[in-house]
């Protein structure tokens, strides 16, 4: 008899989390549309409300539709729980609004997607959450800023805009040698491509809307727990996180850590996330992000196997100043990329064009069928030129803070035929320089 | 709450409530390589309704100290006396798997106060193969991965435990991980060994008169629903509960059942 063994990736995609429906034999997963659910007694509501039992009460805690995105998400990083609210934004709040409060400091990234740096470097500091920001590659860096009331160390595993591929496995071990959490945005990489869990994190956030809505469809996010972090021996260490390891007076006096050895970070979340913050995901759109999900394993495929091929066009291309991909050897994470993501490095990607912000605005105004929007991660591919939209009112001096030329390119390759890609391309740089 | 027993700490949750020694108690005892919190959705329920609780963590488990003890006998003995500690004189003992076996042992040596059993995904003998043996003690995070998969019969259980949204498979094989991470003693392996090498079920099962429940599981591959025979015909006051889509890890499978079918165990054998 052969060793036992998991359900693989494709078939925990199609299945983790759902059954057919017991009352109707439905074999897709039907969507919950109900704000509410009917209790059967008087103990039976007690006992949910009092967390006795498992159930549904009001769909701003759960309902059963997202119940089952949120465990196939968990299922596919390997964790114990997911919370599925209203974006990748809702998640990132979610994340930090959980573990630390007024006082507490953040130790970040400073490759960060502009809404996260955004949420953290004003919004979180009004309500008293402080954040550092530092170079992901600098190891030394995490480790000399982490601070006395640091509660969470967080980065993209592929960072904005250059793609710096996040060390995960080293930087999660300087937050656990100080009895801290790693928390991941794993948006760029998906669970297809990098399952940050095994390499130490201990919480991972999705914009759903992306990869694993797959489609442009809806907006979401999704918090998973790994479940690996000891929150109560750091409590006993550090004092941190009294909000899982002391009673919750919001809550009956539970206490988290108790009711869960595991996961009192998903049951916080929730019970006290998603009932009081309120971003909670629309059914309609968890059954969307669930369709996506089906097919992540055959998508993420065709998505790395189209931005090889446009990133060894465009590297070779004269009229192209540079193409930050971590699969091209002049990539400063190149090695490391190897190691962490050998299965490709998504389909996210910058490259210079040469010239000046006309140039840029005469490339992305003559392709056909890229798509010229802000977003990333859909079936179709999207282009955005950042100095003539997100950073048109930047100097061009100073653009380069932000790491970004007049000429910088942020495309996300879809699943169109890599050809009609490559010669969309073609266009643009023909027309970009035309009048250079 | 804690007590200190043989000079270590011994956990027990309580259910959310305040432990009164002078209501019923309900004793929920894990399994191998497990700790109180597989027993939530049972025991937060029970002690808002009439009883006191205390879901233990066996030693060198979960939060209480000390080594893994290495036979049931001694495990039914160590509770034995956290009970005395705790002023309990009326319980009902509820065991899951490895707990199964303490349950009945510490009933058999303790008669007077357990007035019901309820054995839970139980086995007799409850063998354990070499292999798995071996396994446990040399390559302990596989025999976590290859426990974990043989104790569910579904990669979607409804509704999920302890809540919606959460994956039972990872949540169990993480809870087996941690308790391998916060004590290197080789617990899996002692626990396992204690299964195998207990031989005094059948004269421990003779000996208990009060009502006994064996609550089984028809998909259940670590303790098959038929190897609880040879105990449940030897016990004088015995019934028997197959859950149909069920496997090993019942509580979290099928909560509800379980919960109920506990509850309306308990409330009549105090009766």
């Amino acid at each position: 008899m052969s060793d036992p063994r998991y359900p693989g990736f494709d078939t925990l995609s199609l299945h983790a989390g759902g059954a057919p429906d017991p009352a109707t034999g439905a074999r897709a997963t039907p969507i919950y549309l109900s704000t509410s659910f009917v209790f059967r007694d008087s103990d039976h509501a007690a006992s949910l409300f009092n967390m006795e039992r498992s159930g549904h009460v009001y769909s701003r805690i759960s309902n059963p539709t997202n119940a089952v995105l949120e465990e196939r998400i968990a299922a596919l990083e390997g964790g114990v729980a997911g919370i599925a609210v209203a974006s990748g934004q809702a998640a990132l709040h979610l994340g930090l609004a959980t573990i630390a409060g007024a006082g507490s400091h953040v130790l970040a990234s400073r490759a960060l997607y502009g809404g996260s740096q955004n949420l953290l470097a004003y919004t979180m500091k009004r309500f008293g959450i402080e954040t550092t920001f530092i170079d992901p590659r600098d190891l030394d860096a995490w480790r000399a800023n982490i601070r006395p009331n640091t509660k969470v160390l967080f980065a993209e595993t592929l960072g904005n805009p250059g793609l710096d591929v996040l060390d995960i496995d080293s930087v999660a071990a300087i937050a656990h040698e100080h009895h801290l959490p790693l928390m991941v945005d794993s948006t760029f990489t998906t669970p297809y491509l990098l399952k940050p869990f095994e390499h130490g994190a201990d919480l991972i956030f999705h914009s759903a809307t992306k990869f694993l809505c797959g489609h442009g469809t809806a907006v979401g996010g999704l918090m998973v727990d790994g479940g690996t972090f000891d929150w109560q021996l750091a409590y006993e260490k550090t004092g941190h996180f009294a909000e899982l390891c002391e009673p919750y007076e919001g809550f009956h006096g539970m206490v988290f850590s108790e009711e869960s050895t595991v996961a009192p970070f998903a049951l916080r979340a929730r019970r006290e996330g998603l009932r009081d913050f309120g971003a909670v995901m629309s059914p309609h759109n968890a059954f969307t992000i669930l369709q996506g999900i089906e097919t992540l394993s055959l998508r993420m495929e065709k998505h790395v196997a189209n931005t090889r091929k446009v990133v060894q066009f465009l590297a070779s291309h004269p009229a192209v100043e540079s193409v930050s991909y971590p699969e091209l050897p002049e990539h400063p994470d190149h090695e490391l990329a190897k190691r962490l993501l050998p299965k490709g490095c998504g389909a996210v990607f910058s490259f210079a064009l040469k010239g000046d912000r006309a140039a840029g605005r005469r490339f992305v105004e003559s392709l056909q069928v890229f798509s010229h929007l802000a977003n990333v991660g859909d079936a179709k591919s999207l282009v955005i030129h950042p100095a003539s939209t997100t950073h048109f009112r930047v100097p061009t001096e100073q653009l380069s803070a932000s790491g970004i030329t007049e000429g910088t390119m942020r495309l996300s390759v879809g699943l169109e035929d890599a050809d009609d890609l490559i010669d969309d391309l073609k266009r643009g740089l023909k027309a970009a320089q035309k009048d250079a | 709450m804690e007590f200190t027993i043989n000079g270590q700490r011994a956990y027990a949750y309580t259910g959310g409530k305040t432990f009164d020694p002078a209501l019923p108690t309900a004793v929920f005892i894990h399994g191998a390589q497990n700790d109180h919190s597989v027993w939530i959705l049972q025991t937060r329920y029970f002690a808002h309704h009439g009883f006191s609780v205390l879901a233990i963590d066996l030693p060198g488990h979960g939060r209480s100290g000390g080594e893994p003890l290495t036979s049931v006998e001694a495990m039914a003995d160590w509770l034995n006396e956290l009970l005395d500690k705790a002023g309990v004189s009326r319980t009902i003992l509820i065991g899951h798997s490895m707990g199964s076996l303490i349950a009945l042992e510490a009933a058999s040596r303790s008669p007077a106060r357990v007035q019901g059993v309820a054995l839970v995904g139980t086995a007799y003998p409850m063998n354990v193969s070499p292999s798995l043996l071996d396994t446990s003690r040399d390559r302990e995070s596989l025999a976590i991965d290859w426990v974990n998969i043989w104790s569910h019969s579904t990669i979607a259980a409804k509704p999920s435990a302890p809540g919606p949204g959460f994956w039972i498979h990872g949540g169990n094989q993480r809870l087996m991980q941690r308790i391998a991470r916060r004590n290197p003693a080789k617990v899996f392996h002692t626990d396992f060994s204690a299964c195998n090498e207990y031989r005094k079920g059948e004269q421990a099962a003779a000996s208990v008169d009060c009502p006994a429940l064996f609550l089984l599981g028809r998909r259940d591959m670590m303790t098959p629903a038929k190897s609880a025979a040879s105990l449940s015909s030897i016990m004088k006051n015995a019934r028997t509960v197959t859950l149909q889509h069920c496997g090993h890890a019942l509580m979290a499978e099928q909560p509800d059942q379980v919960l109920d079918t506990l509850f309306s165990f308990a409330s009549g054998a105090l009766k």
